[in-house]
């Protein structure tokens, strides 16, 4: 393995009483496709906000794409993506102004927003949408669209919040085939979600209960250790044995 | 400064691709304009008077005429007294006019002769009114009866003053040069407070917002992108209403447009930093409105655009150093009716610029905070 994207040491948020992410550790490799699974609640989003930079650690070390979460949090922002589960484009814009403003915000030259555009409307098939309203597309197409945003400034590593919510199972396949071509060329994928078919397509998947992580290891491994045929018994098994 | 300009054009975009934009920035101001200037007026004509004649003699005839010729006064009715109170209950009259019996006998004979004057004061400023006009009228009456009527001369006429009066700077008293500029501060606030809080708050409730907080716009850029298109909007909206104040109303600019641009100019950093200032302490574009209408509200109200500060209580006059409101309504008045300049309105300036500073530094510090 080359050198960690993401590397966490006994990371921990508290809101007052409530600790939310009790001393997480792990490591993601770069390029890997890293499923961040748990129940509602168990304290994913609260982990990938303190990564993104959004949030304060309480207490804990991370090195984010190399970077200090707390000293370096500009640094990072340069380096990832992100799309949360929050639909997160604007509505009122059309495709290729969407696509312009975030190139721009990240620094794009007008010349490569230009090739940016061009390319990634083409990959999607939206070459006859891109002057339509955002808001107009289904949502399949905004969710593949937020992704493509999402990387368009090439980051090394993209963070996904529930990113397929909603979305029909073909779409979802189209979705993650989008996922494979980035991590092919080398980006890290850290993701969260609640389909346990999606958890198979991860190379390592890691499952929080109650703020901690309780699993992680490849499906095939958890499979073995769980002795389960799915991804879903593994899940059970891991969430019920706290509630 | 490359981030500043992609969020300027993502700004523009949206705000005129709103449908309701344009009708707010060119239909409001004008029906604003066109409404208000003309619905607030001061003065009071066409009061409806009741009268009263016990006497029925050539001079009550006479002082009947002068009233109703005034202008101010359109008859009722003239009716028993009775009849005339029942009016003043069902609004019907805004005042009566009792006239005595003896009454011509009273003023032949060179008696005190006395005419009774019943004012509906539901309205209290227009029964002053009311009031003033009608005694103004009669007591022209009544020294020319004592000048003409009673034949005295000149020189025994009992001595009296005669004022003149010249109403300086708005030499027509002419209300609408008095409402309009006031008006178009009201224009260019709701600008300025309304629709820059709103907008931000826009994004949280979309969720953009966290998007935007993991790129590496600055929290600086994004404020600046945020403010200055309403800050452009609001300078343009008011040169839009002065143009429409001197189309319509012939409006006259005593002072120099540079003043009153100068000073809309950082009034408005105050006005954009009141509504980024809700904006940090609020979810929803509805939570932002509500407590922008509650602040607009009172400095609106007690900026002297409808009432004069002077008349307000002690305590309210002190309370207006504290808006921003009633600084733009004085200055603007002070420079399009009296020409006022630097020297006139420097030390305004000065407050404004103090409220900007305080009041976007405040903002920007719980911006950081939340954000």
């Amino acid at each position: 393995m080359t050198q960690s994207a993401i590397t966490t040491t006994a990371l921990t948020k508290r809101f007052g009483n409530f600790i939310a992410t009790n001393a997480i550790t792990f490591d993601v490799a770069q390029g890997e496709i890293f499923g961040f699974l748990g129940a509602n609640g168990a304290g994913k989003t609260t982990a990938m906000r303190m990564l993104c930079g959004l949030l304060r650690p309480s207490s804990g070390e991370a090195r984010v794409a190399g970077f200090d979460i707390y000293t370096q949090t500009e640094k990072i922002k340069q380096r990832i993506g992100y799309m949360s589960q929050k639909f997160s484009l604007y509505e009122d814009l059309t495709v290729k102004e969407n696509i312009r403003f975030y190139g721009g915000i990240y620094g794009l030259s007008n010349r490569q927003i230009r090739d940016k555009t061009a390319d990634l409307l083409q990959r999607l098939s939206l070459e006859q949408e891109g002057n339509m309203l955002v808001k107009a597309l289904p949502l399949g197409w905004k969710q593949k669209l937020a992704f493509s945003i999402a990387v368009i400034h090439d980051p090394s590593i993209v963070f996904l919040d529930e990113p397929t919510g909603g979305v029909d199972p073909i779409t979802r396949r189209q979705f993650w085939d989008l996922i494979y071509e980035s991590a092919a060329k080398g980006v890290t994928i850290f993701v969260t979600t609640h389909y346990m078919d999606e958890a198979e397509y991860c190379n390592r998947i890691s499952i929080m209960v109650d703020g901690k992580i309780k699993a992680l290891d490849t499906p095939a491994a958890l499979k073995k250790q769980y002795g389960a045929d799915t991804m879903n018994e593994v899940f059970l098994q891991l969430a019920r044995a706290k509630s | 400064m490359r981030t500043i300009f992609f969020i300027l054009q993502k700004e523009f975009l949206q705000i005129f691709r709103n449908k309701s934009m344009l009708p707010i920035i060119f239909v409001v101001p004008v029906v604003q304009l066109l409404v208000l200037a003309f619905a607030t007026n001061y003065e009071i004509r066409n009061l409806s008077i009741d009268i009263v004649d016990h006497d029925g003699g050539n001079w009550s005839q006479q002082l009947k005429g002068k009233l109703l010729s005034s202008g101010y006064f359109t008859l009722n009715r003239q009716t028993t007294d009775k009849a005339a109170f029942d009016d003043l209950e069902a609004n019907t009259a805004d005042l009566i006019l009792t006239i005595p019996r003896h009454f011509e006998r009273d003023l032949v004979r060179g008696n005190e002769a006395k005419v009774q004057l019943l004012v509906n004061a539901i309205n209290g400023s227009k029964a002053g009114l009311a009031a003033g006009y009608a005694q103004s009228i009669l007591g022209d009456f009544n020294r020319r009866i004592r000048m003409e009527w009673l034949a005295l001369d000149e020189d025994d006429a009992p001595s009296h003053f005669d004022t003149s009066f010249r109403y300086w700077f708005n030499p027509g008293l002419n209300y609408k040069f008095f409402m309009v500029p006031g008006i178009l501060v009201v224009l260019v606030t709701l600008i300025g407070a309304f629709l820059s809080g709103m907008n931000i708050v826009k994004e949280k409730e979309m969720g953009t917002i966290e998007q935007l907080n993991v790129t590496p716009i600055r929290k600086f850029h994004f404020i600046i992108g945020k403010l200055l298109p309403f800050w452009i909007i609001a300078l343009f909206e008011l040169a839009f209403g002065l143009m429409v104040g001197k189309l319509v109303f012939n409006l006259p600019f005593a002072g120099s447009l540079g003043w009153i641009f100068l000073f809309a100019a950082v009034y408005l950093l105050v006005m954009l930093g009141l509504g980024l200032l809700i904006s940090t302490f609020t979810e929803t574009q509805q939570q932002a409105m509500f407590i922008t209408w509650f602040f607009l509200i009172i400095c609106i109200l007690m900026s002297g655009l409808f009432t004069p500060i002077e008349s307000m209580p002690g305590w309210a006059q002190h309370i207006t150093q504290f808006n921003p409101v009633a600084y733009f309504v004085k200055v603007i008045r002070m420079v399009m009716l009296k020409g006022s300049g630097w020297v006139d309105i420097r030390q305004y300036l000065f407050i404004m610029i103090a409220f900007a500073a305080v009041l976007n530094a405040v903002a920007v510090w719980n911006y950081r905070k939340t954000a």
